[in-house]
């Protein structure tokens, strides 16, 4: 065998795809594991249909997995793939307006047969007719080979059919020069309780390994160092596992147990899953009859003391108006995360976007404010829901988080903290026999009242979501005093901004456009930001996680700019909000509404329009 | 799950309210309250470990009235409400108040989840027939044809019997009683609050303005006897002028019979079996109406069942014995973790 010439690189985007039964997330996720075990930063997501299995070898089946990979920091999960491995027909049609000119392109020429070929909208055959030419194509007889190394293992083309996937990261992982032995680690890991399912997948994975080193077609390997990360511990992250932790972790500082009712929903039913685990942490863990259940169960949960919790995606977050408005009312805490997906009704329910912005700020009867969150990558899901849930519980309000699906299937490396090293939560739980309680009496400065536990000895009290007396907490529905509570209700809320740290400019603090994004468009925003900025031009970014209130300084920022664009996957919602907030600045806007992320190319050449523009 | 009892004696006034009664003159709700402030006291808990929420509508209107840890819920929620607090906190004994729009309607859901749950919460139902804080529209048990303002020409819906709804719902407990019979409602609320698991207490409740008379086929003085028989744990079941008629299984229906007629005697009298697992006689029991049989009163079905709330701190209990994971730090580095130098 040749030597063959090895090209470092400093990030490599790869994409698995192939029908929904194909195995596609779990070799994303050996691939994102064993990279990350390796030391490169990364950044992964999966791209997955609604359907549970659409109909076999039909683009409507195109199950994907993309990894980024690099020695440098990564933002997001990368826009165009340098390799794509392609297990059929439909997924190779779907997928190669993402493969960049020249990519690896890895297939399985097994299923190349003219009825897949046909069922994938195909008018002539790809690999023939030359549509290919300007990539480098990896025809593997993938099916094939699989079935005959395993023959001493199984006889059943269906069990060896299964582990082809394997196969396929066999060849990855020979085109990236890795050894084998972190996967098969997973692999072990995955399967412990069936070892012969083990074995047949860490066969076929040496069986793809053997092959790309054998074959001619594979000219060169890749590396791609270790990145230089800040020393500490490490782990992958999933943006849903983080705002499940960053709760429990919020729960402990505080003192609060956990309570959340929740109802299963796409893309947030990884949080109810994963808390669901952990009892011997004390989280009690309701899965409601539905939506509404969910958070009048969570509230119930908060008048008795939990640190309660519900979590949903937008048409969840409708149900809920109303009794997020009792939460208003009755002046209790209340995290509510809401993983964004396509809207409105069912909409794109496996897609991501920021649609429900308006929503969580304005959604409500009456006048019903409440804090917003917003994360803005997978691992920052769990400082966020840590946040969310001390300002939620130390000011005695709702507060919403927003991420969403691409946040929340995402995954990322999560520098592990050390619970000592964050804040301290101090929820104003009032003592017993205290005779100055009374419902709604306030703290001074953040105007937030006292959380009387029923059981606590002396405090015994009514609430609810009729209008009360200042202080006294009666019923009252006297003009005044409503307009009264009305306004203290709001300006608890904006209080919050005393709380929260002042909003950061990545670049100068003055030049020619500012560029404005909130939550999980960061990474894909401050990469193209990055690359403007590398040509010289005066651009800077601000990136919002506090939405409502906003930081102090914001309007101070906006001031020191020529121009401001705001980029999000909405129809423009942050942008009218900044309108109403800063009606004094013109903002130029760039939405998409595809389900899709931003790519770098298309919001540099919106930066450089806009700077050109007059 | 225990709950903490008082160490003084309590006394009726403990739990008044400061607040005005808002109800109309002759509403129901004012003997329910009462039976409520009389039985409190007598179930012995510390006065800080009742709590009442309600939803919507006249009936939950009540926590208001009453000095206890109090929520005023949304139209609907009260069952969902309490489900959380019962949850949060298993030490308190929670009490909802609601009605037949609450609970029939527009929380349905809520209120078969509850019960097919068995979380260990006392529902008081008060089924005056019709929606009164909206001023006079039918409910869920307005009876067929009832004439409201939502139904000038008749309601042409069948009305739940929520007996029949409760144990469908895998009820574990459940009572009857008129809000003219004061004893009788202290009394069933006193057996819900022994029962662990959700009891329903259905109060057939009068709406003097909107629906006066409601239950006049049941208690109208002339008609009562024959129309209501009081069911006693472990004891036949009659009724009438001096205890003359009863309920017969026959087969596999009940029939009403005459003491001293056909050669019957008590001994063929059905007798009632209120802890009985299976729910059919207790299904029937409830199912019984005029013309041709007496509403039952009192505790039809108390079977027992474990709570909800029980399983919860159980699972909780066995985790942490044998989980590794006991605090966030042991979480967050839990799996596969590795250190960069």
């Amino acid at each position: 065998m040749a030597e063959k010439k090895v090209i470092e690189r400093e990030d490599v985007v790869v994409k698995f795809v192939g029908d929904s039964g194909d195995g596609m997330q779990l070799t994303g996720t050996l691939f994102s594991d064993a990279a990350a075990l390796a030391g490169n930063d990364l950044a992964t997501f999966p791209d997955y249909p609604a359907e549970i299995r659409a109909p076999h070898n039909t683009v409507a089946g195109v199950s994907g997995f993309q990894v980024h990979i690099g020695k440098t920091k990564i933002h997001s999960s990368g826009d165009m793939c340098d390799v794509l491995v392609a297990m059929n027909p439909a997924s190779l049609r779907s997928n190669m307006k993402w493969a960049k000119l020249g990519a690896t392109i890895i297939i399985d020429v097994d299923s190349f047969e003219e009825d897949a070929i046909k069922k994938a909208g195909y008018t002539s055959n790809p690999l023939e007719d030359g549509s290919l030419s300007q990539y480098n194509l990896i025809k593997a007889p993938i099916t094939s080979i699989t079935r005959e190394s395993i023959k001493e293992l199984s006889s059943e083309t269906k069990v060896a059919d299964r582990s082809r996937n394997m196969f396929a990261l066999g060849i990855v992982n020979y085109l990236f020069s890795r050894n084998l032995e972190d996967v098969k680690h997973f692999i072990d890991k995955k399967f412990n309780k069936k070892p012969q399912v083990a074995q047949i997948n860490k066969v076929v994975l040496e069986a793809g390994y053997n092959f790309a080193d054998t074959i001619e077609a594979l000219e060169s390997q890749i590396t791609v160092a270790p990145a230089q990360m800040e020393k500490g511990k490490y782990r992958n992250i999933t943006g849903n596992i983080a705002t499940a932790w960053g709760l429990l972790a919020a729960s402990e500082k505080s003192g609060r147990p956990l309570f959340l009712g929740s109802y299963p929903i796409t893309p947030a039913t990884e949080i109810l899953i994963e808390l669901a685990k952990h009892k011997s942490l004390g989280a009690k863990v309701f899965q409601a009859e539905d939506e509404i259940a969910g958070i009048c169960s969570a509230i119930g949960a908060s008048f008795a003391g939990s640190m309660a919790c519900t979590t949903t995606s937008g048409p969840g977050l409708s149900l809920k108006s109303e009794a997020m408005g009792l939460a208003v009312i009755t002046e209790l805490p209340l995290v509510i995360v809401d993983v964004q997906r396509g809207g409105p009704s069912t909409g794109l329910p496996t897609k991501s976007e920021q649609s429900d912005l308006y929503q969580a700020l304005f959604g409500r009867n009456g006048e019903a404010p409440m804090i917003v969150i917003a994360a803005s990558s997978p691992a920052n899901c769990f400082y966020y829901a840590f946040e969310t849930a001390k300002l939620s519980m130390e000011h005695m309000t709702p507060a919403i988080l927003l991420t969403d699906g691409y946040l929340g299937n995402g995954s990322e490396l999560f520098r592990i903290p050390k619970m000592s090293d964050l804040p301290e939560i101090h929820p104003p739980i009032c003592e017993p026999n205290d005779t100055n309680f009374k419902p709604y009496r306030r703290d001074p400065a953040t105007l937030a009242r006292k959380w009387a536990l029923p059981g606590t000895e002396g405090l015994r009290h009514r609430i609810g979501g009729l209008e009360k007396e200042n202080i006294m907490g009666t019923v009252s529905t006297d003009p005044q005093n409503h307009e009264l509570m009305t306004q203290m209700r709001s300006e608890k809320v904006k209080r919050v901004a005393n709380y929260i740290p002042e909003q950061k400019v990545i670049g100068e603090e003055c030049g020619d456009l500012l560029v404005i994004s909130w939550g999980g468009t960061e990474g894909a925003v401050k990469t193209a930001v990055e690359a403007i900025q590398s040509q010289g031009k005066k651009v800077s970014m601000a990136h919002f996680n506090y939405i409502m209130p906003l930081p102090k300084n914001t309007g101070n920022i906006l001031k020191n700019f020529k121009k401001i664009v705001v980029c999000e996957l909405n129809a423009g919602q942050f942008v009218n909000y900044l309108r109403m907030e800063f009606p004094q600045f013109n903002y130029k806007q760039f939405n998409k509404v595809q389900g899709l992320p931003f790519v770098t190319n298309e919001l540099v050449d919106k930066f450089n329009q806009i700077l050109e523009e007059k | 799950m225990a709950i903490e009892r008082s160490s003084v004696e309590l006394k009726k006034e403990d739990f008044v309210s400061d607040q005005m009664v808002k109800w109309c003159p002759g509403c129901g709700g004012h003997a329910i309250l009462s039976s409520v402030a009389n039985v409190f006291p007598k179930i012995g808990y510390r006065k800080e470990n009742f709590v009442l929420v309600s939803g919507i509508g006249c009936s939950s209107r009540f926590p208001y009235y009453v000095n206890t840890y109090g929520f005023h819920g949304i139209h609907g929620r009260a069952n969902a409400i309490a489900t959380g607090v019962k949850i949060a906190n298993p030490h308190l004994s929670v009490w909802i108040a609601t009605g037949d729009g609450d609970s029939m309607a527009i929380g349905g859901n809520h209120f078969i989840h509850i019960i097919r749950r068995n979380v260990d919460v006392n529902i008081m139902l008060f089924n005056n027939q019709i929606y009164g804080l909206t001023k006079g529209q039918y409910s869920p048990t307005s009876p067929m044809g009832a004439v409201t303002k939502t139904s000038p020409y008749g309601t042409i819906e069948h009305p739940f019997n929520p007996g029949e709804l409760i144990l469908g719902a895998q009820g574990t407990f459940f009572a009857r009683a008129v809000d003219t019979n004061p004893k009788l409602m202290t009394e069933v609320m006193f057996a819900a609050a022994q029962h662990d698991g959700t009891s329903v207490v259905e109060i057939l409740e009068n709406c003097v303005i909107f629906n006066d008379k409601a239950h006049v086929q049941i208690t109208a003085k002339d008609l009562r006897e024959d129309h209501q028989v009081l069911l006693r744990n472990g004891e036949p079941i009659l009724f009438g002028k001096d205890n003359k008629k009863g309920i017969r299984l026959n087969g596999t229906r009940l029939e009403v019979v005459e003491i001293g007629v056909n050669g019957i005697t008590v001994d063929d009298i059905l007798v009632h079996d209120q802890y009985q697992q299976d729910p059919g006689i207790h299904l029937m029991l409830a199912k019984m109406a005029p013309p041709h049989f007496p509403v039952a009163m009192g505790v039809i079905r108390a079977a027992m069942y474990p709570t909800y709330d029980d399983l919860v701190e159980d699972q909780i209990d066995e985790v942490k014995k044998t989980s590794k994971i006991r605090c966030v730090d042991d979480l967050l580095n839990s799996g596969d973790v590795w250190e960069i130098e």
